[in-house]
């Protein structure tokens, strides 16, 4: 039978002869489709592509702006093209569900006790919403000011 | 004659079949029955050799573990009931992600060398002797890790978590939050011992955070946040190795034991 020693935890399953024939189903390509969870799972991962766009995106208006004023127009006009704006929008979207997902699943990487009480889940993810809103007025303050 | 409902259940049989089919059996459908007794009505009534694990039907045991129409559940826990009325089939099938031995039961080896791998039980060098009395722990202490204490072995959360499925080396959900419970426990010192395991790409850094783990736990262990919760500790053993690299004596985890 198998040599794996049942101590090292990639030996896997230890084969006896009294199980010879077990039924091993093999994880379909698709897996993340077959359930509502899983889907909201990879598009929660996906959803990091879409930070880096924009990432991506404000490096480039900082290069812009740096090389002066006609630079800065040309990306302006780059920004207003059709095709850019509807991406900015699917990227929005992504944006918001990966800040949202992750603001959600932070209380339960980090359990706040307060006075030997865990300090309840919501608590947890509030300030993080109050900072997101602040900032966002903020931004919006500057931008439209 | 009693309102009926069709149990559609995965068959397997290792000497003629070579994968499992589905069989379907009508049961009827009392308010009080679940799964399990449904399944107890089939094997005594209309087919003997229908093969699955059960013990104490009440959600401490861990053995009727099964899918339930895609979902892991305790088969102890779950109402006939709140399927009929959404005029359902039931689909019952051996728990994702395990090799079958026979129909629903599955193949628990794999699991059991992993839960030992991460050694998940007090680990005290310096125990006192007894005649030094018990150890004593205040009520914060034991909340630290009582969570984490819950779980029944049961593994719905294995079947749960797709990382399990696509990684077979993955320690998974119920060792790493056993390991946890442990690590969290006032009377262990074994955080030291554990940390290679743990802090591992095929420990807690193959979790991907999917959350599923959590969300099937009949005894609301939370795996996902122990896990979660040992990253964090894991990365700042980490950064304080650069500051004090660790020998073999001075080695001591300091990790978030309940020693507050």
């Amino acid at each position: 039978m198998s040599a794996a020693k049942p101590e090292t935890i990639s030996a896997g399953a230890r084969y006896t002869e009294f199980h010879p024939r077990w039924y091993r189903r093999r994880v379909s390509v698709y897996w993340w489709l077959g359930q509502r969870q899983y889907l909201k799972f990879i598009l929660r991962e996906l959803s990091s592509v879409f930070v880096a766009l924009f990432v991506v995106e404000m490096l480039f208006q900082l290069a812009a702006l740096k090389n002066g004023p006609q630079a800065y127009a040309d990306f302006q006009s780059l920004l207003q093209s059709p095709f850019v704006i509807a991406l900015n929008i699917i990227a929005l979207l992504f944006v918001m569900f990966h800040a949202i997902t992750w603001f959600n699943l932070a209380p339960s990487a980090m359990p706040v006790r307060l006075g030997g009480r865990r300090v309840p889940a919501f608590m947890v993810a509030a300030p993080s919403y109050v900072m997101w809103i602040a900032i966002s007025v903020f931004v919006g303050w500057m931008v439209t000011r | 004659m009693a309102e009926t409902i069709i149990l559609e259940i995965a068959r397997y049989s290792p000497e003629q079949d070579s994968q499992p089919h589905f069989q379907s059996y009508e049961v009827p459908v009392h308010k009080e029955w679940v799964v399990l007794d449904a399944l107890n009505h089939i094997k005594d009534t209309t087919d003997g050799t229908l093969t699955y694990r059960w013990s104490c039907r009440m959600g401490i045991c861990g053995s009727c573990g099964m899918m339930v129409n895609g979902e892991p559940k305790l088969t102890c826990a779950t109402f006939l009931t709140d399927y009929a009325q959404k005029g359902r089939k039931i689909r019952v099938e051996p728990l994702r992600y395990f090799p079958v031995v026979r129909d629903l039961v599955t193949e628990l080896s794999d699991f059991l060398a992993k839960l030992k791998k991460v050694k998940p039980w007090l680990i005290h060098p310096n125990q006192p002797p007894l005649s030094q009395g018990e150890f004593l722990q205040t009520p914060t202490q034991v909340d630290r890790y009582k969570q984490f204490s819950m779980c029944i072995n049961c593994t719905l959360c294995y079947a749960a978590c797709p990382v399990v499925g696509l990684d077979p080396t993955f320690v998974g959900p119920a060792a790493l939050a056993l390991a946890q419970r442990y690590n969290m426990d006032s009377r262990d010192q074994g955080a030291a011992e554990r940390i290679d395991e743990l802090a591992h790409p095929d420990g807690i850094w193959g979790c991907t955070f999917v959350g599923e783990c959590t969300r099937v736990c009949p005894k609301h262990v939370d795996p996902a946040g122990a896990i979660q919760q040992y990253k964090l500790t894991a990365v700042l053993e980490w950064l304080k190795s650069f500051v004090m690299p660790r020998g073999e004596e001075t080695k001591n985890v300091s990790s978030e034991t309940g020693n507050d």
